[in-house]
């Protein structure tokens, strides 16, 4: 099937564009919650048939990016507004997908308060996502990697439990703490390349001494986000606070971001530092998924336990990706998407036993 | 119809399970074993055609995991061996399912078992006629979980969930060196594939790998982790102690899973594999050894029971035992048969002691059994017939099979081959003594049942028995049938290269072969007679000569305590010292924590400069004007000095 429209845009801005709808939505407050759910739920699924119409596009037989679109926008700097997806970001984008309709149903009762901005945080957080996943420029892809944080930094902290405020800052700083290596990192690699396009970045050939330094800036952010060990504790905290649907976003997508952005950017533009850090890696990894599974063993509290699981499972895709081979990265890969299914649905059988309580 | 005899037990899991409702009842039920029965049928025919027609088939069905140099295409690997267990696993499965229409007549949960039972089937399936090492994990793993499942039909039971879970757990911790093997495999011969492995195997044969100052065989290595998972799975000892808790499982679930096809793949796997360990000869000693331990350990605690399903768990261990050390002493064709066998014997064994618990509503305590013979007349008739098969008297099955392991020790040339005799003619008295045993206590003297329950003793339904009766058969004709073929004249044509036959010598001492195994059975049984028929006190005065002899076998050589105080307690609590210690207090005091910490400590400090006091601020810009005036001045003195 040949789509000669700009799909992956209308994928991307598809979430947004609802969430206008739903900030327009004016009236007396059940109606205002009763239309921001609907319009919430057939956003989601317009984007969710979006998202099968690109994987039907999509020619696995071809290597590289598909679909591809370049805009330019800041024309001056290099910068362009470039899509494109390949066999790493395609499961990413239909998991995203596939996961937000499950959302935003599983939170249509449990959500009874300031349900419209409920909604809309959701839709953004989902435009960010689908976003992340399909962007081919560096900028782009810091721009949105970064701004997933803001409505899930409002999701713990609004709609979450008794600690929620701890826990959300939690969340907010530990992440930013890593964002701004990443961010350092993102400017530095802008200017020794001279463009943003992460296609052109790949075929850099980058001084070891300057890939060590990119990678630890990266490493900061997707360690933090992944997360590894030692900086994963603030994921149990985000776990237990977080709305169940706001755990499936978190466990199902947002953990992930950390591999992809080793699989999209360390990997392929750093391919010296990531040999050179495999074995750190894999300590770290192979603490990770020991440690943590018997701390899970120690938790009372079921979405603690969950969440510890989660890291230690993090470690496996850490360990696929830094073994640096074809089944490796393909298994971690697997073991991203099959985590991100299995644990939605821990997360919702956990969400109605809590209900229940 | 290969693929059809594989996937019609599936087929018969989704009718169970949902068709129960649209269907109605009784049609779920009939569908679900006409799947059954068709899928035996066809599995005889693809027998007659492989094994009986001496051909070699694979049918690819799809492709499953191709990436890199892992190539999985799954494929039903279709030669002798598998055939084998085809045929064994769907008859007895068959007929299980027969007799579980019955059994679980008035169970709630009955399309749910029976779906699991058909679900177990076919995984059982899809491990047996496997092409390469993943598609057997998968058929392994699923196995497992199907177990799992089974053990825990009655999830309302706590001590159902507990064993449930248990079985999982320590066959984990063997499927954990099982999958190391794998991959072991994987990288040392770049391919899963079966026939590739069997290729590779010369050339790899002088590998040496080394961790620091320990060296290994490439061969060896592999061939021990691969033995891992067999013990976990065969129940062998170390990792045995989940077997006897699985009785907690429905008794059908115990004679199709626990007794007759899924603790029998590592043995299956032994044979599969056997190529690559008849190239590790000190991994095949390693065999032999747990093997023995197994047989001689478990007939031991066998006789200490007191609950039938327990003593019939042990017994299963215990012939695991002598299968594994037949296939350590490179007999794969005789452990194979001692299987098939087994299979018939086990289930038939189980199922009877199903048809006594079902007569008893639900007892399965032996000292509260007795006397049961003129009640339920036609069990009893088919258990001696099992007991008998498991002893090994002449003409009954278990004479031929018990009989080919011991020749193939016997005419072994490996220094514990001879041992292995010994070991295994004792273990043929235990087996004897515990089997005799059970019958004694179980069918004869006075009932000890309480009244309400002897009130109800009933013989148990036609559905019931049928499938006994065909069990008997085989236990009955099918050694004599089988015996030249499996392990005797034929059996290089019959195995037709599916798994390594050894050219053993003819054999010489015949006399002590044939004779020393029948008298000892013969003693056995005439012990048990003697122990508990005709002079009932002696089993106490024994017990109190050999206390502490006897407290370690009830014990059951007291691993339970001893894992108990190893793993099961310490690991908890280091878990939640990790959790305590290493998170609470380490990670999150040094960073988040510790951070916000230091942030409201500077910034008190910073907030007692700011203190209002004219006098205060005026020091400071003095300080640092003079401050200031100082540095440019030592800037140029310093740059004036210099020049």
């Amino acid at each position: 099937m040949i789509i000669d429209w700009p799909i992956l845009s209308a994928l991307v801005f598809t979430p947004a564009i609802g969430a206008l709808f739903v900030l327009m939505i004016r009236g007396e407050e059940a109606l205002v919650a009763r239309n921001a759910r609907w319009v919430a739920l057939w956003t989601t699924l317009v984007t969710f048939g979006l998202a099968l119409l690109a994987h039907a596009a999509f020619d696995s037989n071809i290597s590289g990016f598909q679909l591809e679109e370049t805009k330019s926008w800041l024309p001056t700097a290099g910068i362009n507004y470039h899509l494109g997806v390949d066999g790493i970001s395609l499961p990413f984008l239909l998991l995203t997908a596939f996961l937000m309709p499950i959302c935003v149903l599983i939170g249509w009762q449990q959500i009874q308060t300031r349900v419209r901005e409920y909604m809309i945080a959701f839709l953004l957080l989902e435009s960010m996502l689908l976003g992340l996943f399909c962007a081919l420029d560096l900028i782009l892809f810091y721009l949105f990697f970064e701004s997933v944080l803001i409505p899930m930094f409002l999701i713990i902290g609004i709609w979450g439990g008794a600690h929620r405020v701890h826990a959300a800052y939690k969340f907010f700083l530990f992440t930013l703490a890593g964002a701004l290596p990443m961010l350092l990192a993102v400017i530095v690699l802008y200017q020794t390349g001279g463009t943003g396009d992460i296609g052109k970045l790949m075929n850099l050939d980058l001084a070891r001494n300057l890939q060590i330094w990119l990678f630890l800036g990266f490493l900061a952010s997707f360690a933090i986000k992944l997360p590894m060990w030692p900086f994963h504790t603030w994921l149990p905290d985000a776990h237990t606070e977080a709305p169940t649907t706001g755990s499936i976003m978190l466990a199902g997508v947002l953990l992930k971001m950390g591999g992809y952005g080793f699989l999209r950017l360390s990997l392929p533009i750093l391919p010296d530092a990531c040999a050179m850090f495999a074995p750190t890696m894999f300590a770290l990894a192979g603490i990770a998924v020991v440690y943590t599974s018997l701390v899970a063993l120690a938790q009372h509290d079921l979405k603690k336990m969950i969440a510890y699981s989660s890291v230690a499972h993090m470690g496996f895709v850490v360990l696929g990706i830094f073994s640096l081979t074809v089944e490796g990265i393909a298994g971690a890969l697997m073991q991203m998407i099959s985590h991100g299914l299995v644990v939605t649905a821990l997360f919702i059988a956990i969400g109605l036993l809590y209900e229940r309580r | 119809m290969p693929a059809l005899a594989v996937f019609l037990p599936f087929l018969g899991a989704l009718i169970a399970r949902f068709g129960h409702k649209r269907l109605g009842a009784r049609a779920a039920d009939i569908l679900n074993v006409l799947c059954m029965c068709s899928s035996a049928v066809l599995a005889a025919v693809i027998f007659a055609d492989i094994a009986i027609g001496g051909t070699v088939r694979s049918v690819p069905l799809a492709d499953w995991i191709v990436i890199g140099r892992i190539e999985s295409i799954w494929t039903l690997r279709l030669d002798t061996l598998s055939v084998v267990m085809m045929l064994s696993v769907t008859l007895v499965s068959a007929l299980v399912h027969v007799y579980s229409l019955a059994y679980m007549e008035k169970d709630s949960g009955r399309s749910r078992f029976m779906a699991y039972l058909s679900l177990f089937t076919f995984a059982m399936l899809m491990l047996v006629t496997a092409d390469d090492l993943l598609q057997l994990f998968f058929g392994w793993e699923s196995v497992g979980l199907c177990s799992f499942l089974l053990i825990g039909f009655r999830f309302e039971k706590p001590r159902a969930n507990k064993a449930a879970i248990k079985a999982f757990l320590m066959n984990s911790v063997g499927d954990f060196g099982l999958l190391l093997g794998i991959a072991g495999l994987a990288a040392l011969f770049g391919s899963v594939r079966f026939d590739a492995i069997f290729e590779g195997l010369q050339a790899h044969a002088g590998d040496v790998h080394g961790i620091g100052v320990f060296t290994f065989s490439a061969h060896e290595a592999l061939a021990l982790l691969l033995f891992a998972g067999i013990i976990g799975k065969s129940a062998q000892v170390g990792l045995h102690t989940w077997l006897p808790d699985a009785m907690e499982g429905p008794t059908p679930v115990s004679a199709l899973v626990h007794s007759a096809t899924m603790v029998t793949v590592g043995v299956f796997l032994l044979a599969r594999l056997s190529p690559l360990f008849e190239m590790a000869p000190f991994a095949q000693s390693v065999i032999v050894v747990i093997g023995l331990a197994t047989a001689v350990m478990a007939a031991l605690v066998a006789i200490t029971r007191t609950d039938i399903k327990r003593v019939l768990a042990y017994s299963t261990m215990s012939q695991l035992g002598c299968m594994i050390f037949a296939a350590g002493l490179s007999a794969y064709g005789a452990a194979m048969f001692h299987l098939v066998i087994n299979a018939f014997v086990g289930t038939l064994l189980f199922l009877g002691a199903g048809s006594v618990i079902h007569a008893l509503s639900g007892e399965r305590d032996m000292r509260k059994m007795g006397g049961l013979v003129r009640q339920i007349p036609r069990t009893y008739a088919v258990m001696w017939i099992g007991v008998f098969s498991l002893a090994g008297l002449p003409l009954f099955s278990g004479y031929y099979s018990r009989g080919t392991i011991l020749e193939a020790a016997c005419a072994g040339t490996e220094p514990l081959a001879m041992a292995a005799f010994c070991i295994g003619v004792g273990v043929s008295l235990l087996t004897a003594l515990y089997a005799g045993r059970m019958m004694f206590l179980t069918f004869h003297g006075n009932c000890r049942a309480d009244e309400t329950t002897t009130a109800r003793i009933h013989e148990s339904p036609t559905m019931m028995l049928w499938p006994l009766y065909g069990l008997a058969t085989g236990a009955v004709l099918a050694g004599g049938m089988l015996a030249s073929r499996f392990a005797g004249a034929q059996c290089h044509a019959f195995w037709n290269k599916s798994l390594v036959v050894p050219d053993f010598e003819p054999l010489q001492a015949s006399v002590c072969v044939s004779v020393l195994p029948q008298l000892a059975t013969i003693a056995g049984i005439g012990l048990a007679w003697m122990l508990w028929m005709r002079c009932p006190d002696w089993p106490s005065r024994l017990v109190s000569r050999f206390g502490l002899f006897y407290r370690v076998m009830c014990a059951g050589f007291g691993f339970d305590a001893l894992y108990e105080r190893l793993f099961v307690r310490p690991v908890p609590i280091i878990g939640h010292q990790l959790w305590l210690l290493g998170d609470r207090l380490v990670i999150d005091r040094l960073g988040p924590d510790g951070l916000a910490f230091l942030a409201r400590r500077i910034g008190r400090l910073a907030m007692r400069l700011q203190s209002g006091s004219v006098f205060h601020y005026a020091l400071a810009m003095i300080a640092g004007l003079v401050g200031l005036m100082g540095w440019f001045l030592w800037q140029a003195l310093g740059a004036g000095g210099g020049s």
